[in-house]
């Protein structure tokens, strides 16, 4: 699984910078970046719940 | 006929949702102030389902549907910014303050919070006990904070936290709430004008470069934002620094679990932040026809998302009632929830952090100087918290 953002929808809470630092980074306008979308083997719940806490719903699981 | 139970009620505990809120669970009818019957959303997947909805559960303030929950939501009709508006209006402006509000931005304050906390505890010691914590600690924390991110003189802070004070609580009636607005309206307008002609370096003068100068704002909507920011900015924060402070000395078991491991700061204030829910409810109407939890919600009704309950939530939260300063859940909507969610959440996040681990570290022995049956509540219908808090050490 891959994680997938959509910058139109992000409205920069930062949810997901603080849920996981080393996946997420907001840009210089604030918007949602991810640094690395891989999704680790028996990951995919504790992503889920991360992704599920985006107030903007931005962030999702791609196949 | 039945008499629909009144929303808001006043708590009992400050950091309790009042009582009469359990009842309603998880959608049902309640009669506001004026008379007019909305839905009590208090469910937390109901509150979801609501605040993630901005096509069907409109947050457009001008409009006559748009439930007041106390008589000052008629006078804040009249202030126009992103709080009170739809995306994609809203998107617009709130997108204009993204990059002032990032998790790194704020924590790029993290040295200046700490030195203001620092200095204020300093003042407290120095002056011995009792000291008030709201004034001499809660308050000026986040003010002085917002006052330098915005680029607004902290030496006029007697003047707006006084008048902010107005407008965010329950009790304030239609006459005072207009008054407030209107004084801090003409403040900010002044302000700005002064920024124009000559520029300083907060956020007010980036949006006076960026977007008054070439358009994108007039200087009346920037007066409308700067009023949500500077209000916003340091109420609720001040709010929930004191109750924070009330809600750990009540719990000593778990200041002390709090106090043997700072790792645990971050956690504690996210369990804080859902077990204070110093905004109590968040207002809606409905746009269209829908269901809400098996109810029928007409176009046009009005909803309030009741915070302090959502936060309680069994389904969503295990032994709701419990205070546990490891619970490390952040589903909470203290925050709101959806596009709206609140936009300096990191910047409150911090604060509270540093003050309220910095206050337990220097002063060891803080213990409340009065009862807390005798601390005086904040009113029903607006920022929750506490007036005074004495303490000593």
């Amino acid at each position: 699984m891959r994680i997938s953002a959509d910058q139109g929808r992000c409205l920069g809470a930062g949810q997901c910078v603080l849920s996981a630092p080393d996946r997420f980074d907001q840009s210089e306008l604030g918007l949602v970046e991810v640094l690395d979308p891989e999704v680790p083997e028996g990951d995919e719940q504790r992503f889920r719940d991360i992704l599920d806490l985006c107030p903007s719903q931005a962030l999702s699981l791609e196949a | 006929m039945t008499v629909l139970p009144e929303y808001p009620q006043a708590r009992g505990c400050p950091f309790q949702p009042a009582s009469g809120y359990a009842d309603y669970a998880p959608v049902s009818k309640v009669r506001l102030y004026n008379g007019r019957e909305v839905w009590a959303v208090t469910g937390h997947a109901e509150a979801r389902q609501v605040l993630l909805d901005p096509v069907t559960y409109s947050s457009d303030r001008v409009h006559p549907h748009y439930p007041a929950l106390a008589p000052r939501f008629e006078s804040a009709r009249k202030v126009r910014n992103f709080i009170g508006m739809d995306p994609p209006e809203h998107t617009v402006q709130r997108r204009m303050l993204l990059s002032s509000f990032t998790v790194k931005k704020t924590n790029a304050l993290r040295p200046r919070i700490q030195a203001l906390v620092d200095g204020l505890i300093d003042e407290i010691e120095a002056k011995g006990p009792v000291a008030d914590l709201v004034p001499d600690f809660a308050l000026p924390v986040p003010s002085i904070v917002i006052c330098e991110l915005l680029g607004v003189p902290y030496a006029d802070h007697a003047f707006f936290e006084h008048q902010s004070r107005r407008v965010v609580t329950g009790s304030t009636t239609l006459e005072e709430s207009a008054d407030a607005f209107a004084q801090l309206k003409g403040y900010l307008d002044e302000l700005i004008q002064r920024k124009q002609r000559e520029p300083g370096d907060g956020l007010l003068d980036t949006l006076i470069a960026e977007q008054v100068e070439t358009g994108g704002l007039t200087r009346a909507e920037l007066v409308d934002i700067a009023l949500l920011l500077l209000v916003a900015g340091h109420e609720t924060t001040a709010s929930a620094i004191a109750l924070g402070v009330v809600t750990l000395l009540e719990h000593p078991d778990q200041l002390t679990a709090l106090r043997s491991d700072a790792r645990l700061l971050p956690t504690a204030v996210e369990e804080l932040l859902r077990y204070m829910a110093i905004a109590d409810g968040i207002a809606r109407f409905a746009t269209a026809d829908a269901d809400l939890a098996g109810h029928r919600v007409r176009a046009g009704d009005g909803i309030v998302v009741v915070i302090a309950t959502a936060n309680r939530d069994g389904e969503a939260f295990p032994s709701p009632a419990a205070f546990a300063v490891d619970r490390g859940a952040r589903h909470h909507v203290s925050f709101g929830h959806g596009v709206h969610q609140c936009i300096g959440q990191n910047l409150a996040r911090a604060e509270m952090e540093i003050a309220l681990g910095t206050l337990f570290r220097r002063l060891p022995g803080l213990r409340l100087a009065r009862d807390l049956a005798d601390l005086p509540i904040k009113e029903a219908g607006g920022v929750q918290g506490v007036w005074e808090l004495p303490v000593t050490w």
